[in-house]
């Protein structure tokens, strides 16, 4: 009785989501601000010296939530793919299609301050090893869905063959996952993991921790701002979208 | 407090370059990103009053 008193698919339309996204954006963005700016301090100000790495390993505070949002972020996008793919909902495609560039540059972020570490630390910018080619190949999956998505005009088919590389590209993320126990790789093993205590100060967690909540609520934020736009750009002929105010 | 001055802060232990590297092409990937969807949403709105 409750399951359909409540209409759980309610926001699951363009025009319904789009005004829900509008108001819950900046609440987000707020969070993410007041993370960051409570993370940087942990990162530079509680944080201590680490006796091995020096202050280089500092890095980590944004390195870690990078590459863990790059790994989640594929998995709910290649979902949302999926969902569109099975059931052909238009707002599980628009969803798929908003997380992508963000999935993007958080890769990115991820390989370059992983360079940047690497450096001092290990003397080379990139190795070719299962961690960072993996990570590599992530890159690639998320560009390779946006550029494929944008090269076909028809935006149902393009959500459709860009549905097949999120779906199929998905293997790459337990690859990356367990690439550090699977091979002998260069880059060190998980320093948090689910399964034992983290082999790290408690303040280092700390600022990770917070560090990777803040990056969750940014992307949030960006995801749903982004996903407003891309419902404009495809419902632009729907009835909805020209009453006066909808776009508000 | 890890640092006596600004001066060490900035050098952070002679890694400088490296951590402000990393956080400092964060950041301006995050201010860019966000720049971007603001403008792709300006320039969809003026879109619409044209065709209104």
């Amino acid at each position: 009785m409750i399951m359909t008193d409540i209409r759980w698919f309610k926001y699951s339309s363009p025009q319904t989501f789009y005004p829900l996204a509008g108001t819950l954006a900046p609440w987000f963005s707020a969070a993410a601000a007041l993370l960051a700016i409570a993370g940087l301090y942990i990162s530079f100000f509680m944080a201590p010296t680490d006796f091995q790495q020096g202050e280089a390993y500092r890095i980590i505070f944004i390195h870690v939530p990078a590459a863990w949002m790059s790994m989640f972020l594929y998995l709910v996008m290649a979902v949302w793919a999926a969902i569109g793919l099975a059931w052909n909902t238009r707002l599980s495609s628009m969803m798929a299609c908003a997380i992508a560039p963000t999935g993007a540059i958080m890769t990115f972020i991820a390989l370059w301050t992983g360079a940047l570490w690497g450096k001092p630390m290990w003397g080379a910018w990139w190795v070719w090893d299962a961690r960072l080619t993996s990570e590599l190949i992530l890159l690639f999956l998320y560009l390779g869905f946006m550029f494929l998505h944008a090269a076909i005009d028809d935006p149902r088919r393009a959500d459709r063959a860009a549905a097949v590389i999120a779906i199929v590209g998905a293997i790459n993320v337990p690859i990356i996952y367990f690439s550090v126990k699977w091979w002998n790789t260069l880059h060190q093993g998980a320093s948090v993991s689910l399964m034992r205590s983290p082999s790290m100060a408690a303040t280092m967690l700390l600022g990770m921790l917070v560090m990777a909540l803040a990056f969750w609520m940014y992307s949030i934020a960006v995801i749903l701002m982004r996903v407003r736009c891309v419902i404009i750009e495809r419902e632009r002929h729907a009835d909805w979208i020209k009453a006066p105010g909808a776009l508000e | 407090m890890n640092w006596g001055s600004l001066s060490a802060f900035i050098e952070m232990g002679g890694y400088g370059g490296y951590v402000w590297g990393s956080f400092g092409v964060t950041a301006v990937c995050f201010v860019l990103e966000a720049a971007a969807v603001a403008a792709r949403r300006r320039s969809l709105l003026r879109e619409r009053r044209e065709l209104d």
